[in-house]
């Protein structure tokens, strides 16, 4: 027994064995409804040992939350003839709609670009996956192009010392949804980094979704165009000659 | 206040749009324009996606026009049967429109073409009617009575073949003239989200030649109708009317086109044109801007 312990005691001095994380996140379920103006998700957890105890050793916490991708074009405008006009463009299969990395100390000082590359941990690194063959500087100036748009429309973001962790335990990050989030499943994912070396990962999940009126509206707009249409033009119809009447008896 | 936009995807501030909607609103009472030409740029700059306030735009114009045409048909200042043909040719330009806009978001260059759009329309126009209230202003400091206008429509009008009698307006032309004038309006409507009063007054009265105390009356039961028409299409193509959008718009600008219909009887007619020539000079201006300086965005995402 004691020469177990002692073995333990080593293996968790040493870090020779991996830690597990306990993740887990404020809400599961955004709920985007009438007054909905964005909001801010607790992602936290635990950095254990896998028998369950502290696992008392210095971890880098890495923490990515990324939305629901889809493809876009992205259009470049160059200066032709005097005006600006869209010259060039690129389409991209997967950009997410929504991507904020999170880490305890900023990205470069935790890993190498490699690895950063490899699990997506920060804005340079996000999986894009464009189409068709380009070269290379010109994929890296439409990537940097996006990511610089989106960064500034605040839907992708890098907060380099957003993780705090306390006690060697327990880790949190905050991190603001804006409300022009795309409704979808989110995951979060948490890294524990040491040694410049992926140690251990973990996802949990978060749901946006549109309830009650809002989902009803955007539902309608969808499927039924036509009766969605005719509603508009009556109720501007009505509005338009309510306000007369309403303005005659004044 | 915050209200959430369902179509547009983001949380507005609803005072802000009501706000929008009122001067617009305002606008259109006094001039007899939807307003469209203010609101759509202005939502882009607030932040609503492009595609959404062109879109959502259109009812609010609709709802605007509508207590105009109604006090102004009581006066009996609307020619039905030449709004009729304006409207046929209305609807036919925002079928054209709707291809179009579809066409050119296909080659990517549907905001280049609407930034255009606005430059040279809004420039030509706010330049005419700046230049022609200045004249009157002048005018009316130095006493000297106007160079009399010869109300006559432009020599082109009068070779077009096929001839009918337009009671009210006072004319005897081609019902080809205002049918192609409604296309073009109809083209306008759906592509930039605006009514076109703007630049249907001006051609009703220097194209046309229609007589004046119809031609604001006519032109509003045009917008109304083509700016249906707009919504209708929007609805089933680009599905970007945002409904909680419009009422807030609606809102704002049914409100303050009663107010700007009573603020037209009280301030003088010229110095307000020179007002609203200057306004939309100065959107033309900040458009050319973005055109040939600089624009807002190098780059833009779109769906596929």
């Amino acid at each position: 027994m004691r020469i177990w312990l002692a073995l333990l005691a080593l293996l968790a001095l040493t870090g020779a064995r991996d830690p597990i994380l306990v993740p887990e996140v404020s809400q599961h379920e955004i709920q985007v409804r009438q007054g909905f103006t964005g909001t801010e998700l607790l992602l936290f957890g635990a950095i254990l040992t896998p028998d369950g105890t502290r696992a008392g050793q210095d971890y880098d916490i890495v923490v990515v939350l990324k939305g629901p991708t889809r493809s876009i074009i992205l259009r470049e405008k160059r200066r032709i003839a005097g005006i600006w006009v869209n010259a060039d463009n690129t389409e991209f299969r997967s950009a997410p709609t929504f991507f904020a990395v999170a880490s305890s100390r900023p990205i470069k000082q935790i890993v190498d670009d490699k690895t950063a590359a490899i699990y997506e941990l920060g804005l340079p690194w996000v999986q894009l996956s464009p189409i068709g063959a380009y070269d290379p500087a010109e994929q890296a100036r439409f990537s940097a192009g996006l990511v610089d748009l989106m960064q500034r429309e605040g839907l992708y973001r890098e907060s380099p010392r957003g993780v705090s962790v306390s006690e060697q335990v327990l880790y949190q990050a905050r991190i603001a949804l804006p409300s022009s989030v795309q409704t979808g499943s989110y995951t979060a994912e948490t890294f524990a980094i040491s040694k410049g070396r992926v140690v251990a990962s973990a996802i949990s999940r978060v749901e946006v979704k549109k309830l009650g009126f809002e989902r009803a509206t955007a539902q309608f707009a969808e499927l039924y165009g036509f009766f969605y249409g005719l509603l508009a033009v009556a109720i501007s119809i009505l509005m338009g000659w309510l306000a007369g009447r309403l303005f005659a008896l004044v | 206040m915050d209200v959430y936009l369902p179509i547009a995807n983001l949380s507005v501030n609803g005072l802000v749009i009501v706000a929008l909607g009122a001067l617009t609103g305002v606008l259109s009472g006094m001039f007899g324009v939807g307003g469209g030409f203010l609101t759509t740029p202005l939502m882009i700059f607030y932040g609503i996606p492009p595609t959404v306030a062109a879109a959502s735009a259109a009812s609010q114009v609709t709802g605007a026009s509508v207590s105009g045409v109604f006090a102004h048909s009581r006066r009996a200042g609307v020619d039905y049967q030449m709004g009729g043909v304006l409207v046929a040719g209305g609807i036919v330009g925002t079928l054209i429109g709707a291809g179009l806009f579809s066409l050119l978001q296909r080659l990517g260059q549907i905001d280049v073409v609407i930034n255009l759009l606005y430059v040279v329309l809004l420039g030509g126009i706010g330049s005419i009617m700046a230049r022609e209230s200045w004249q009157t202003l002048r005018a009316q400091r130095t006493g000297a009575a106007l160079p009399a206008r010869k109300r006559r429509h432009h020599p082109m009008v009068a070779s077009l073949p096929l001839r009918w009698r337009f009671y009210r307006s006072g004319l005897y032309i081609s019902p080809l003239a205002p049918l192609l004038l409604g296309v073009f309006t109809g083209v306008l409507t759906m592509l930039m989200g605006i009514g076109g009063g703007f630049v249907l007054v001006p051609a009703m009265l220097y194209i046309l030649g229609m007589s004046a105390n119809v031609v604001v009356g006519t032109s509003l039961f045009q917008i109304l109708f083509v700016t249906m028409a707009t919504t209708m299409m929007h609805a089933l193509t680009t599905k970007a009317v945002d409904i909680v959008l419009a009422v807030l718009l609606l809102i704002g600008s049914v409100s303050g086109a009663q107010i700007g219909a009573q603020l037209a009887e009280r301030l003088p007619a010229a110095r307000l044109r020179l007002v609203l020539a200057s306004l939309v000079l100065l959107i033309a201006l900040s458009m050319a801007l973005g055109l040939g300086w600089r624009p807002d965005e190098i780059y833009t995402v779109e769906a596929l």
